[in-house]
């Protein structure tokens, strides 16, 4: 007698197998999110459903994406003037959370819209000649308040097999910076240098280099204690030693011969070295290059996209297009920074939680222990945390593997179905934004989605299953 | 007892869920509580709302299906302001208890291992691929967790009822195109390779192959071929429907397909009502194609019942028919009606037949606690005898009955002991009393000692369903 049982539901059941001396697995079965059981069913009946997850998980896998040309948004996203990218699902000023509306106001004096962030506020408040637009609608992604204008710089991610291509800024730094809602001058000034130094550095960098193969590179960091979303120190490093030579070389020719100026060089190896969280903003966008490619499998139930404007969480899902299934933006539970605290948080913002919807940040925390304490948690509590993940996603990542847990890959592929059914949300790493616009960076800690999104997604796939079976 | 003689409390959570046997066993815990004069903890179905209404508490109107009732009544009232704190003491205490309780349930839910235990099928399945599947969650989520099994690969048992036909005939077809079996919804026995699923009773391999629509028929059979010494390598049940035109028979065709393959089999069975007519005709056209000869034991008006059936079988095997057990004598039928109470829904229709061709119908009421509408959040009737018993003093104290017939059904899964509870019951009673005890030598129950402590109460008691049904018809005319 061989036969190994699961049991799901009573556990007299169970019990009756396992007193043959029979092996069984019990399933710690509870009600679904209440509600959801009739589109549960739908969804799961769906002679769609199982191929087409399998479908849209194996095309995210397939999926490299390596960094081929920096550019200005401009080039990169045909961002024109008075446009701005931010992060998250779509919102208007009027809805705006106090990092945003900073971010967006220094952008504006950034571009030379106005003078002062005062002057800015009012130009956004009257609404002319400005358009706010998610960076998920230009196939972008961007940390925290996410704002992108023109004249900022790209990173430009291609996916060699399909050609498709995704993009996110440079990144700042950590403290006060334009992300996390700070437009003081400082702020813009380190802005400036990154467009007239750091960007052009970079482009002849990476145009006369090796293409960077970041999918590689995450799969390094993840044995090294990177999770990629709140540490990305092993990435900035491997990112930094596979582009330094390029970037030393390209003082080649002196600057009258249009090389570059050593001293530029010097601070723009001294910049990257020194911000721990340079390699995120390679990290967001080749996981968005990996999850575009799972986009648009009708009858699929893998969440594609996960993102925070600061007011709206919002998920979008393979099988229902581009559509946002939004609600209330939570706030992180951790750690802050000095004297602040959770009065002064604001609610979830930014789209780096693309990191967490392909299997990285919160799902790979068991791989970054180092952090554990700085997001509020334990070592055990990490590994729990992994492995929880895989309760609700589609598969594994064989690419990204975690050593701790035997080399399993990162939980990859969301499910709605799932998420619903067991009640377990997403877990998030995240930093925490000043509520008050221009304070700044404020702690780090733990977020969830706000749980009714899922079912509000789960009923829009439930629906479009009725009408193909109509038809 | 006057009102003020009791402390009530009556409280709905949301959030919370156990199973129904797991919330019986609280609640029996919680009633043996010292001062508590009644209580129960159960998930707000209508019947169970009913049940506690019965019991004297007031249910809040906003209760459903997804609410857990917590509903106490304690010794001694709550007068003056002293009397109202220590009363709502002594319920905390008693809330207390009821918490324990749930939780210590759950502590034996979790498995061997350090991890925690898997929350759905599809993730318990990635830890063993390739498992054998029980489900046994409420009907409303139980096509979600089979469908788990079929897409990992793994021929998945439906134990729960209440599943949609149309859920079922989706499962189905999944599963045929990838050579899986579903067996169910609503089947409440199987034995696999010698290992017995729900409520299976022990038998030892054979010669003998079965599949069956309805779970207590196969018992049925199990039992007598035991007891003629044949034994069964493997039964499948395939759910009440899979014969009906909507489904289509697309289980049994895969059950018969793998018994065919089994060179252990030389002989199959198909346990069923008789099926819809296109049905039957492909069944018999599929029957006729395979290298295993078929036994059909199809009962219905005019058909060999079950006990026939296996003679039948017993005869194609060339094995010689043992007369079926019979033991202690009953008592003279006390009015004129014939009470049928059973927990199997094929032993009360194989009755109804029986008592049918008898001409007997205005005179017997058979009732089958097993039936879905006795069972929605309430454990089945052969783990909870509870609402048996309640009807079986009631239909006493009525004059007009006669005799009572009942079934008792042992096996893996069943109530540790049903005669412990069923035999005084039966000893209080006046009417003349015809029981069948389905079960095999040995079942964990003990067949011979169930049997012996229900003949001593003052049944007769029987091994045929058919035969225990003509005697209680020859005991009620006997009496007129």
């Amino acid at each position: 007698m061989s036969e190994q049982v699961v049991s799901v539901g009573v556990d007299l059941l169970a019990q009756a197998v396992a007193d043959q001396a029979a092996p069984v697995v019990r399933v710690d079965w509870r009600p679904p999110l209440p509600g959801t059981e009739e589109d549960l069913t739908t969804v799961a009946l769906d002679p769609l459903r199982p191929e087409a997850n399998a479908r849209a998980l194996e095309r995210m896998l397939a999926v490299q994406a390596v960094l081929v040309d920096v550019l200005p948004a401009s080039e990169a996203v045909g961002l024109e003037r008075g446009e701005f990218l931010h992060a998250g699902p779509p919102i208007s000023w009027e809805r705006a959370s106090g990092p945003l509306r900073g971010a967006l106001m220094g952008g504006a004096v950034l571009e030379g819209l106005v003078d002062t962030p005062e002057e800015a506020a009012a130009l956004l408040e009257g609404g002319l000649h400005v358009r706010l637009e998610p960076c998920h609608h230009r196939r972008s992604v961007g940390p925290m308040a996410g704002v992108v204008t023109p004249s900022m710089w790209m990173f430009v991610l291609e996916d060699p097999a399909t050609g498709a291509r995704t993009y996110c800024t440079l990144n700042e730094g950590l403290g006060k910076v334009l992300r996390y809602g700070a437009y003081a001058p400082e702020v813009l000034t380190r802005l400036r240098w990154m467009g007239d130094v750091l960007g052009p550095l970079l482009q002849r960098a990476v145009r006369g280099n090796e293409p960077v193969d970041v999918t590689a590179i995450l799969g390094q960091m993840l044995q090294m204690g990177d999770e990629a979303h709140n540490r990305n120190r092993a990435g900035t490093l491997m990112f930094l030693r596979d582009l330094a030579p390029a970037m030393v070389a390209s003082i080649d020719g002196g600057m009258d011969g249009g090389g570059a100026d050593p001293s530029d060089v010097a601070e723009a190896l001294r910049f990257v070295g020194g911000n721990d969280h340079f390699f995120l903003n390679l990290a967001m966008p080749a996981c968005k290059l990996a999850l575009d490619a799972a986009r648009d499998e009708p009858g699929s139930t893998m969440v594609v996209a996960m993102a925070r404007n600061g007011t709206d969480f919002g998920i979008q899902v393979s099988g229902s297009g581009d559509e946002w299934f939004t609600g209330p933006a939570q706030v992180a539970d951790g750690l802050y920074l000095g004297d602040y605290g959770p009065d002064d948080a604001n609610p979830d913002i930014g789209d780096s939680a693309i990191t967490e919807t392909a299997g990285l940040g919160g799902f790979a925390m068991a791989t970054a222990p180092a952090i554990v304490r700085f997001v509020g948690g334990s070592v055990p509590d990490a590994l729990a945390t992994t492995r929880r993940m895989q309760e609700i996603t589609l598969g594994d990542n064989p690419r990204w593997s975690i050593p701790i847990l035997e080399f399993a890959g990162v939980p990859t592929g969301i499910d709605v179905a799932r998420v619903c059914r067991t009640g377990i949300l997403p877990q998030i790493n995240t930093g925490m934004a000043g509520r008050e616009a221009g304070v700044g960076q404020v702690g780090a800690g733990l977020v969830n989605p706000p749980e009714e999104i899922f079912p509000k997604a789960l009923t829009r796939l439930a629906a479009l299953t009725r009408d193909r079976e109509a038809r | 007892m006057s009102a003020s003689d009791v402390t009530e409390h009556v409280e709905l959570r949301t959030g919370e869920y156990a199973d129904s046997v797991t919330l019986l066993q609280v609640s029996r815990q919680v009633q043996q509580l010292p001062g508590v004069v009644t209580a129960q903890v159960a998930m707000a179905t209508p019947l169970n709302v009913e049940v506690l209404e019965r019991m004297g508490f007031a249910v809040p109107d906003e209760a459903t299906v997804n609410h857990l009732v917590v509903a106490i009544r304690l010794e001694g009232g709550g007068d003056g302001t002293n009397g109202a704190a220590a009363a709502k003491d002594r319920i905390e205490a008693v809330r207390a208890e009821v918490d324990r309780a749930i939780a210590d349930s759950r502590r034996q839910v979790s498995g061997p291992t350090e991890l925690a235990p898997p929350r759905t099928t599809g993730a318990a399945l990635r830890r063993e691929p390739g498992a054998f599947v029980l489900v046994s969650v409420p009907g409303v989520s139980a096509a979600v967790e089979a469908m788990d099994a079929l897409e990992s690969g793994s021929d998945v048992m439906v134990f729960s009822d209440n599943v949609p036909v149309e859920h079922e005939v989706a499962l189905k077809r999944y599963a045929a195109t990838r050579d899986l079996l579903v067996m169910g919804p609503d089947c409440g026995t199987a034995v696999v390779d010698g290992l017995g699923l729900g409520f299976a009773n022990v038998v030892s391999p054979g010669p003998v192959g079965i599949v069956a629509a309805s779970g207590t028929g196969c018992q049925q059979v199990l039992a007598l071929l035991d007891h003629a010494g044949v034994g069964v390598t493997t039964a499948y049940g395939v759910g009440g429907r899979d014969l009906s035109a909507e489904v289509g028979g697309l289980a049994t065709r895969t059950a018969l397909a793998r018994l065919d393959q089994d060179p252990r089999v030389e002989l199959i069975v198909l346990i069923s009502k008789p099926p819809a007519d296109d049905v039957a005709r492909e069944l018999t056209a599929y029957t006729a194609s395979l290298g295993t000869p078929v036994h059909l034991a199809l009962l219905g008006s005019g058909r060999p019942d079950l006990t026939v059936a296996t003679e039948e079988v017993l005869g194609a095997l060339g094995r010689d028919v043992p007369a079926w057990p019979v033991r202690g004598e009953t008592r003279a039928a006390t009015g004129t009606r014939l009470q049928g109470l059973f927990v199997g829904g094929t032993m009360k229709q194989e009755a109804e037949l029986l008592v049918a061709v008898a001409g007997a119908l205005d005179r017997a009421e058979l009732v089958d606690f097993g039936d879905d509408e006795y069972t929605t959040g309430r454990a089945h009737p052969m783990i909870d005898p509870s609402l048996r018993l309640e009807r079986l003093a009631e239909i006493a104290a009525d004059q007009t009955t006669g005799v009572v017939l009942m079934d008792v059904v042992l096996g893996h899964g069943a109530e540790d002991d049903p005669a412990a509870s069923l035999a005084p019951a039966i000893e209080r009673i006046a009417p003349a009393v015809v029981v069948t005890v389905v079960g095999t030598a040995h079942d964990p129950q003990g067949l011979d000692r169930q049997v012996d402590a229900l003949a001593a109460a003052g049944a007769e008691v029987h091994l045929s369903n058919a035969a225990a049904t003509r005697r209680a018809l020859e005991i009620l005319e006997a009496g007129r």
